[in-house]
């Protein structure tokens, strides 16, 4: 928190696009100097506690890390008889739940691939049929997946149907949030790359149910995906697409920015709110901590992944609203109902530093407000 | 104080109190000490610059660079205490300090007149010219008493501020 004993937040915009939305606009906005009146001293020049202090407040707190910190449910307070009752938890998590969990999603994968392997390579002329049954197929291997974690998953709404021109947003978590979602029906995900074994599986299975790949660290990637994306929604025999807007796994109590390439597809976007319950473990996948295969092993050493997921109403754009608006609107829809706290930022700020158009803005309003006070002098 | 543990002891905590004059409470050093983890990724004990700049509302902001010279590297004894001055608690010498000591960037007492143009700057980018800069700082400066080639010390910073409300504080959340 930056200067303020209220505890709000100083604005500071995220715009690494030239197109996103204003963000002075709707916050509680005001330059980090105050103009005071009268004559330019040089106590007002050499006074530099305003930015001082707005950089020292995000040096002990700013709302950017904060959706990114992992926040584990409670330990218990050890004493005579919880302890050794934990102590008893964790013997079942480990040695009876987690064998018995491993089998389970063995058994499933043997299921899969003898069932998946058979319909691709026989099935290659009829298309309509190898694509269903591989459909039903991983929404079958998504099921077990879910089961390996004992998932508490309650659904709410209207099932998601198969219709053309329809774009599935949702809030991100952990990448387990497709595999929840896919258990219930088929979806395209729009997906980062990842390396090692999960790469392997997106690029066999995940290719079968029509999956999107894109690479945050290349530049010109965006307009690919963004083809990519008008022409899977505009084709009328694909699988819905699925996409999460913030571009990046947040912590589940807040979200960031929601990046406008879905809601610019001429679709009705159908937005999908997740929220787990911290109960038994955090769900977040906190990439900087923890790899994926890890992330699943806590998954699957505890007790159970318990989690609402709501189909909210289809949403389309108003004729009055920019794409950023309406994906700012649907952001809200979603945040309102998962009770998460929205902040200002662009995900993709985790990986890169912000663009030195914001220093720029700062600049311009100091240098404005000091050569107006020269005139005054 | 550990590197590696997360835990501060009561001892570390009433050092650090010590350390920073009794600015700061016991809760906030412990707060202080969890975002100071937070920031600090691989537990060296200090937050490296890069850390730094990857909390982007620090680096947005126009001073960030000159402020790194100061924070990079800083254990966390230090790092409270660099803070202290933005506590509630702190009196306005102690916060006239600090900026004394931002703008007298080799620690030599005397702030020239470059380190002021340096700041001036940092604070106005492209948007005043460096010859307009230059004509500002020395008209104020005269205005003020002092001539272009004047080092300023800490005293003479007291008296130009000494009469204005500085408001430079800073909440520290405490759960």
């Amino acid at each position: 928190m930056s200067s303020g004993k209220g505890g709000e937040l100083i604005p500071s915009s995220s715009e690494l696009d030239l197109d996103r939305p204003n963000i002075e606009d709707y916050l509680p906005s005001g330059s980090s100097i105050q103009e005071p009146l009268g004559k330019l001293r040089l106590c007002d020049l050499l006074d530099i506690s305003p930015t001082l202090t707005e950089a020292a407040g995000a040096i002990v707190d700013d709302s950017f890390t904060r959706c990114f910190k992992s926040n584990p449910p409670e330990p218990w307070n050890w004493n005579v008889y919880l302890f050794p009752l934990w102590c008893c938890g964790v013997v079942i998590r480990y040695l009876i739940l987690f064998p018995v969990r491993v089998i389970v999603l063995t058994v499933g994968w043997i299921i899969f691939l003898s069932c998946f392997i058979p319909v691709h390579l026989l099935l290659k002329g009829h298309d309509k049929l190898q694509k269903n049954m591989e459909r039903a197929l991983v929404e079958l291997i998504c099921s077990f997946f879910v089961a390996s974690w004992t998932g508490v998953i309650n659904y709410h709404g209207p099932r998601p149907s198969m219709r053309p021109k329809q774009v599935f947003v949702a809030n991100h978590t952990s990448m387990i949030d497709f595999i929840i979602l896919e258990q219930m029906s088929s979806f395209a995900v729009i997906m980062q790359k990842h390396p090692g074994w999960v790469g392997l599986l997106q690029s066999t299975i995940l290719e079968s149910v029509g999956c999107i790949w894109f690479n945050r660290t290349e530049a010109k990637d965006r307009e690919t995906v963004t083809k990519k994306l008008r022409e899977h929604s505009q084709g009328v025999d694909n699988n819905p697409l699925l996409i999460f807007p913030e571009g990046t796994c947040v912590n589940n109590q807040y979200s960031v920015m929601f990046k406008k390439g879905a809601f610019e597809l001429g679709c009705t976007i159908c937005p999908i709110a997740i929220k787990y319950n911290k109960i038994f473990v955090d769900a977040f996948w906190n990439s900087r901590k923890q790899s994926f295969t890890m992330h699943l092993l806590q998954l699957m050493t505890s007790w159970a992944v318990v989690c609402d997921v709501w189909y909210l109403e289809p949403q389309n754009l108003r004729p009055d609203e920019t794409p950023i608006e309406f994906a700012e609107r649907v952001r809200d829809i979603i945040s309102v109902r998962a009770g998460l706290k929205k902040v200002p930022w662009d995900g993709y700020l985790k990986y890169s530093r912000p663009s030195p158009k914001h220093r720029e803005r700062k600049q311009q309003s100091f240098a404005e407000s000091v050569l107006r006070r020269l005139e005054e002098n | 104080m550990g590197n590696s543990s997360s835990m501060l002891t009561q001892y570390d905590i009433e050092e650090v109190q010590e350390y920073c004059q009794n600015l700061f409470s016991q809760q906030e050093i412990v707060s202080l000490y969890q975002r100071f983890c937070q920031l600090d990724r691989n537990a060296k004990g200090f937050i490296s610059a890069d850390e730094f700049l990857s909390v982007p509302e620090f680096a947005m902001n126009p001073l960030s660079q000159r402020l790194l010279k100061m924070v990079d590297g800083l254990n966390f004894k230090d790092f409270v205490a660099f803070l202290s001055a933005f506590s509630a608690k702190a009196s306005v010498q102690q916060k006239v300090k600090l900026i004394f000591k931002f703008y007298d960037s080799d620690g030599n007492g005397k702030v020239s007149f470059n380190d002021m143009l340096e700041v001036l700057r940092d604070l106005s980018g492209s948007f005043i010219s460096n010859v307009q800069r230059e004509q500002v700082l020395t008209q104020l400066l005269k205005e003020a008493g002092y001539s272009k080639d004047s080092y300023l010390t800490l005293d003479d910073f007291n008296k130009i501020f000494g009469i204005s409300e500085l408001k430079m504080e800073v909440e520290v959340p405490v759960d």
